[in-house]
Formats: C-alpha cells, structure tokens, sequence
C-alpha cells in the first residue's frame, strides 16, 4: 500500500463520515450545509464542535453519575417489608452471597467502565487543548477501547427490567425500578454520544501542525 | 486504484484493488479502514433471513420463566419493557425497547431492503439514505448485553425461586451470533460502489 504523507485536511479534501468517499472541500459557503456527492451525508472535515460537545456531555454524564450511584435502582417490596437497593449495595449483596464473579461483572459494567471513560475522555480532551504531541498511536487506540467498552454499561439497565418482569405483581415479592435507574440510563447514553462526538482525528492534526 | 482517508488519523491512503477478505490497515493509527469481503451479498442475506426468523421466535415464544412452589409466572421479552412502561418510567422502556427490541429489527431490515435489490440487480429509491440510517444505528444495538443481563438476574433471583429458560432466550442468544455474522458479511465499500453505479 502506497501512502502519500499527508492528512485529507491538508489536501483540502473531506472524507465522507458514512461512505468513506474522498471529495475535494466545497467552496467556503456561509448558507447551508455540504453534502457527500456520492451518499448525500453532511459533509465536515472534522465533526463539529468536537471538543466543546464532548466537554459538555462528559460533565453532564459525570454529573448524572452521582444521583445513579447514589439513589436506589430497584425497589423491593416483599411481606410488607420495602428495600431500596443501589449499584453498590447489589454488588456487596452478591460479594457476601459467594457469587463474586457477579459483583465483578456489575461493579466493571456499572462503576469501573463509566468513571474510566470519564477519565480516558478528559485525558483526551486535555491532551489536545495542551497540544500534546506525545504517542498520538496510543491516545487513538485509547479512544478506539472507550468507544468499545461505553456499551456494557448498559448491564444494570436491563438486569432491572427483567428482575421487574420476572417478579411482577401477585407474587409474594414486587419489584420496582428505582430513581437511579433513570439517571444511569442517561449517563450510558451521554457517555456513548459523547465518545461518539469526539474526533481523533483532533490528536493528529495538533502532531502534523508542530511537525511542520 | 482509489484514494480514501483513514477515519480515525485521516492520513490519505493508496488502496489498490483487494483480494477478498483482506483488510485494510492505516499505516499511522493502525486502524482498520475497512474489509473486503468474498460472497458479500449471498452471505449477509443468508444470515439475515436466518436472524429473522430468530428474531420472530425470540419475540413471541416464552422467554422466561419462574417458578416457586405452586406459583409459576411466564415473561416474554416484551414484558419487563411493558411493566416500566406502566410504572411510569417511560424513558427508560423506551431506551430498552430501542436497543434490544427495535434496532436489531431496523438492522436486519435494512440489510434485506439494501442487499435483496443488490441481489436481483434492480434499483430502488432510498437506498442510500437507509444504508446510512443502518450505519448510524449500529452502535445502539446491544443484545449481547441483554443476555448478560439475563444471567445476572438467575443468578439474583437462583436462591428465590427456580428460573427456566424459555424457547425464546435460546433463538434470542442464537440471534446475537446470526446477526453479528450477517454484519460483519457485508462489504460496505462495495455496497457504496454498486449503489453509486445504479443512480
């Protein structure tokens, strides 16, 4: 494979966000948007407003983070007695029951993975405002890991609603999804669109500008 | 020969013509940019109509059920989604409705309406915005975790009562593989090339 040295955006060319067609850069138009000659996508040469939009959802989905943490994500209800139950005090139920791989999986999928896409993202958030020239290949596969693992967090979501469905009224035991569920959902999707906005592209172009 | 920018470094890469099933691999990040795949077409349809037909048993069997001395409650894969719903916490039925219930029908769809005209060699209108709305959606599909999720709750629920394992979760986990092969069959570059050459 022959490689010519050089980044699309120095060429003036945009390459297409959904079909990966290359096209030269539209003339500078101040009205409406450009769009991909081949598939009809918003044309950008690099996504917009990639660094204040992962700013913002970053520390909206840190802020969600805490109420998730914080409240119960299910109710029980069982012979007139009612328990709230939050992420932790599941994952210390099931440490003290003998089944430590569960704890495991929910304490990764439901606090590890979130608070470690936090600090991945800021990191890389911070290394392009600082100009950071140092490993750009591992700061990209870094970004790569964050986008794959954002999903799995999900877990505890859908543990609840078929623990809900499962133990449905006229049972001895009724379960209910608590507040936490709610704002945890919201931190899985802030967190997701939030990888989704950021553009790697941004720790390349800050190596190619020093190198030149 | 054609030029491309790899998505994640946008560097310019050469890329002669591929053997199938060869990737290929940005020089400076490292990512894969994109594969080419043998059989691309016969492939993607085969496992997608096999994931329908998973998709409908998944959604209309039993999918578990649970059973405690003489009390025996039967779930579907709707139901929790149905229960939130009534208990008021809509967005959150909705969000699993979407990922588990939804996008994999859109996913699956889209594949037929796209790769079925490909196949016969006609042409149909919308082609290329349902190939990228299929695009887009990929990342909200998370079935896999869903099965996770199944696991879990047996074993939170395994000192409560007995849980059985309906028709339903087995075509559901089979239906995780099936469409995971039915995407990962499809070509996408060429997908491109053949929808540009039709209009």
């Amino acid at each position: 494979m022959k490689v010519t040295r050089a980044s699309a955006l120095q060429l003036g060319l945009v390459s297409c966000h959904a079909c990966h067609l290359l096209s030269r850069k539209p003339k500078a138009s101040t009205h409406g948007v450009a769009c991909c000659p081949r598939c009809g996508e918003e044309l950008h040469q690099r996504k917009p407003n990639s660094l204040m939009r992962t700013w913002a959802l970053v520390l909206a989905a840190i802020i969600f983070y805490i109420p998730a943490n914080v409240l119960p994500m299910t109710i029980t209800s069982a012979l007139g007695t009612v328990q709230a139950d939050t992420i932790m005090s599941g994952v210390i139920y099931f440490m003290q029951h003998g089944s430590w791989e569960i704890a495991l999986v929910i304490f990764t999928a439901s606090v590890f993975v979130p608070f470690l896409k936090f600090v991945i993202l800021i990191y890389l958030l911070l290394s392009i405002h600082f100009k950071s020239i140092k490993r750009p290949k591992d700061r990209t596969r870094l970004y790569r890991f964050t986008e794959a693992i954002g999903r799995w967090s999900m877990l505890d979501i859908y543990v609840v609603t078929i623990l809900v469905a499962l133990v449905k009224l006229g049972f001895l035991a009724d379960i209910e999804a608590g507040p936490a569920a709610l704002y945890f959902a919201l931190v899985v999707v802030t967190t997701m669109i939030a990888a989704e906005s950021f553009d790697p592209r941004l720790i390349w172009d800050v190596v190619e500008e020093k190198h030149e | 020969m054609h030029q491309i920018a790899c998505h994640e470094c946008d560097l310019i890469h050469d890329i002669p013509a591929m053997p199938s099933r060869a990737a290929a691999v940005c020089v400076r990040c490292g990512c894969v940019m994109f594969r080419a795949q043998a059989n691309s077409i016969d492939r993607t349809l085969a496992w997608t109509f096999a994931g329908l037909v998973l998709y409908i048993v998944a959604v209309s069997f039993p999918f578990l059920a649970m059973k405690n001395g003489p009390i025996f409650n039967e779930t579907g894969l709707l139901t929790g989604i149905q229960l939130l719903f009534k208990q008021g916490i809509i967005p959150l039925a909705t969000l699993v409705f979407l990922t588990c219930v939804l996008i994999p029908l859109i996913q699956m769809l889209g594949l037929l309406y796209i790769f079925v005209p490909l196949k016969l060699n006609v042409r149909v209108q919308y082609a290329m915005p349902v190939f990228r709305l299929f695009k887009h959606v990929k990342p909200w599909s998370m079935m896999e975790i869903y099965m996770l999720g199944i696991l879990v709750s047996i074993v939170k629920l395994g000192k409560m009562a007995t849980i059985i394992p309906g028709l339903a979760v087995i075509a559901f986990g089979l239906l995780i593989f099936v469409l995971n092969f039915a995407l990962s069959s499809v070509d996408s570059h060429m997908v491109w090339e053949r929808l540009e050459g039709d209009s």
